[in-house]
């Protein structure tokens, strides 16, 4: 036991006693963490997002088109500013505007006579920045909302919507070709809209202030948003899932580092001597694994206990999953450091290659951005990487605050592949010094 | 103590050591010497277990190292050729891990460490990282290092390399303490004056085979001289040196820089013939002295090629 723990002790004192590496073990991960954290939403859960810049040239200026800009600048996200055509054009081909809403000359009448008999709708030109696709659907979402409320608006109360209902009215009266029931509905519909205009003008001519309609078509529904979270109240924290990928990516780099490290101790006298002496090979890997799993539960401590005490981070579900999901992904990264040693030819080619395997584990594990962004059949194959196991259990245990079932599925997964890669390590680890 | 017999190890089509074998007795020190790459780590990585032989065995105490924690290994103290030994660390740190790992611990791991450190005297540096060694001190703890759990065997593998004169000097001045403590000593080197001056006997190995075993005394007799009568003549333009090579005592005779050398096999009988003949000849001369001739000569005899041009 003593030769173990003695070796455990030195890798450790090593470890400790290289201060780049425990900067970047510790702080290059925190400040990444805080970053992202706070990009994906921070304490609050996506209480102050940025607003989405639109552009808006009027080419119309009659009632409804400045109507339709009042319900669009009234919209909390998104950021409304009137422009001139090839200035949107410019503004939105640099990405300083996310799209530009072009409302074209007689947008308002057109719109109000479509409203009624469908034909002839007038076009709204939509210019958009392709980078900001997603983006797009949601502006249009939100204009189709306000061009409706503003057009029925004007259709119901509006000088406009008088003359255009008149229009309408004269328009099925002269269609010969409507059935008369269907003629007689038109007829009392667009009746009542115009005595409801006739009303709204006799008060106008009377002066009766505050007396106008402000109606129109509205949605007919409100809604009410609830972020399911750990429990009632409990806000999500951004930085939960950004600590626990910060904490994964660099525990994974530490275990490569680990691998490159007994890769060049192979060619030196130091590990001539640790073979010289009466030492298993269990003894040198096994102690070997057990260091590294110790520095990645300390790095993922420090990280935690920092994003609790500077964030608010907390463990809302399973303590004890949480330190087996720690546990679990620590014993892996040592596994996959000594695998790297034991499958590496030279140090340089290793470095490279291994480097390139740690970051694709990294990004299809979802450290960076989170799996569900990721097309449904990408997120169907990131199973088979140990880091998603990881991520999830780690966001099961923070912020998701789900029991210890949660993470039995990502411990059992995560140990699994400890126990491949440290078979495969077992097994094709080069023993001598050969050469 | 430490039998060799018959070891073979090849590196795919490289043949690294052919049939190597020699006996080490107790106390004894012998030198494993020929040029790099002649198969002297090979050997010595075999007799520390660090690689297995193709054929051919060691046996330590009479027994061989049957697996990587056979209690036999405590027999032997390792200084690789490498520093092994961790920069970040201090001496005194090292030392304790070292000595962990035999299993030594506490007042018994203290006090080895305390000898090793005297011994190399280097007590005064013990908390002092590694890393702001010289080279000469890094030396000496790599053989500090080595001697913890107090070996009976020492394989030193050119532990001396790169280390200035001074160092190599206070090195050797640890090893000579350490040979009149009794320890066997296995000494691979290409320096001949190291071999010359520390060991009891000489292994020389080439190109993986031993093609000579022998103590020093006994090597200089494969020599056709063992003697050089070097002399320093006052008029050394017009002397023809091939002229003495005529009589029965002169092996050799060359002449470089006002300087005779003439390679005699017996000291005693050859030299009064040839300072007698210098002065019947009318040769006058100022200084006389002799020279034994180094290992360097006797690798030069036995393989046809200068050490360190192999």
């Amino acid at each position: 036991m003593i030769p173990f723990l003695a070796l455990v002790r030195k890798d450790l004192k090593l470890f400790f006693n290289d201060r780049k590496s425990v900067i970047v073990g510790l702080v290059v991960p925190i400040v990444l963490a805080s970053f992202f954290g706070y990009l994906f939403g921070g304490q609050r859960g996506n209480a102050e997002t940025s607003k989405v810049p639109v552009l808006i040239i009027d080419q119309d200026g009659r009632d409804i088109s400045r109507g339709l800009i009042t319900q669009l600048a009234g919209d909390k996200t998104l950021d409304v500013k009137p422009s001139e055509l090839a200035a949107a054009r410019e503004a939105v081909r640099k990405g300083k505007a996310t799209a530009a809403i072009i409302i074209p000359k007689d947008f308002g009448n057109n719109a109000g006579r479509a409203l009624f008999s469908g034909a002839n709708k007038p076009n709204l030109e939509l210019l958009y920045d392709p980078s900001h696709h997603i983006e797009l659907e949601m502006v249009k979402g939100i204009l189709n909302g306000a061009v409706m409320q503003s057009v029925s608006k004007e259709m119901f109360t509006g000088i406009s919507g008088r003359q255009t209902v008149n229009e309408a009215l004269a328009q099925v009266e002269n269609n010969r070709d409507l059935p008369v029931e269907d003629r007689k509905a038109l007829r009392d519909l667009l009746g009542s809209v115009q005595r409801l205009n006739e009303r709204q003008s006799e008060r106008e001519a009377q002066g009766a202030a505050g007396s106008r309609l402000t109606g129109g078509l509205n949605l007919p529904y409100d809604t009410h948003e609830e972020a399911i979270t750990s429990g009632e109240n409990v806000a999500y924290n951004g930085y939960a899932h950004a600590f626990a990928g910060m904490g994964v990516q660099f525990i994974l780099f530490m275990g490569l580092d680990v691998g490159i490290t007994l890769l060049m101790l192979r060619q030196t006298g130091l590990w001539q001597r640790l073979r010289a002496a009466p030492l298993s090979r269990s003894m040198l890997l096994g102690s070997r694994t057990v260091s590294a799993s110790l520095t990645a539960g300390f790095i993922l401590f420090v990280l935690f206990s920092f994003a609790r005490i500077v964030f608010g981070v907390r463990i809302l579900g399973s303590f004890t999953g949480f330190v087996g999901v720690c546990a679990a992904f620590s014993l892996m990264t040592a596994a996959f450091g000594l695998m790297v040693a034991a499958l590496g030819e030279t140090v340089e080619a290793t470095r490279g290659y291994s480097i390139m395997a740690t970051l694709v584990m990294v990004m299809l594990g979802g450290s960076w951005v989170p799996t569900f962004i990721f097309p449904k059949w990408l997120q169907k194959l990131t199973v088979v990487v140990p880091t998603r196991w990881a991520m999830d259990g780690l966001d099961a245990m923070t912020w998701r605050g789900l029991g210890f079932s949660a993470a039995v599925g990502p411990i059992a997964v995560l140990l699994l592949f400890t126990l491949l890669f440290g078979v495969l390590a077992v097994m094709r680890f080069r023993w001598r010094t050969d050469g | 103590m430490l039998e060799v017999n018959g070891l073979t190890k090849s590196y795919g089509k490289l043949m690294a050591v052919s049939g190597v074998s020699f006996r080490v007795d107790h106390g004894e020190t012998i030198g494993l010497l020929g040029p790099n790459g002649a198969g002297k780590t090979t050997t010595v990585s075999i007799i520390a277990g660090l690689m297995s032989p193709d054929s051919g065995e060691v046996l330590i105490e009479g027994k061989p190292v049957k697996n990587d924690t056979d209690p036999v290994k405590r027999n032997i103290g390792l200084v690789p050729q490498d520093m092994a030994l961790y920069d970040q660390l201090t001496a005194l740190d090292n030392l304790t891990f070292f000595a962990a790992l035999y299993s030594i611990s506490g007042a018994k791991a203290q006090q080895a460490i305390d000898d090793a450190l005297k011994l190399v005297e280097l007590s005064d540096r013990a908390g002092d990282k590694v890393g702001t060694f010289s080279g000469g001190m890094k030396r000496r703890l790599n053989l500090a290092a080595a001697l913890l759990h107090d070996p009976q065997i020492l394989l030193l593998d050119e532990p001396t390399v790169g280390v200035d004169p001074q160092s190599r000097n206070a090195i050797f001045e640890n090893l000579e303490a350490l040979k009149k403590r009794g320890k066997t000593l296995v000494y691979t080197t290409h320096y001949m004056e190291e071999a010359e001056r520390l060991c009891d006997r000489i292994v020389i190995i080439d190109h993986g085979k031993v093609i000579a075993d022998d103590t020093l005394q006994e090597l200089h007799k494969l020599l056709p001289i063992t003697n050089v009568i070097a002399i320093e003549l006052d008029n050394a333009n017009s002397f023809k040196p091939e002229q003495m090579l005529a009589l029965p005592e002169v092996k050799s005779a060359e002449l470089a820089d006002g300087k005779l050398r003439v390679g005699v096999h017996d000291l005693s009988r050859g030299a009064p013939g040839i300072l007698r003949w210098l002065s019947e000849n009318g040769h006058t001369y100022h200084h006389v002295s002799s020279e034994r001739p180094d290992l360097e000569t006797v690798f030069l005899t036995l393989t046809g090629r200068s050490l360190r041009d192999a």
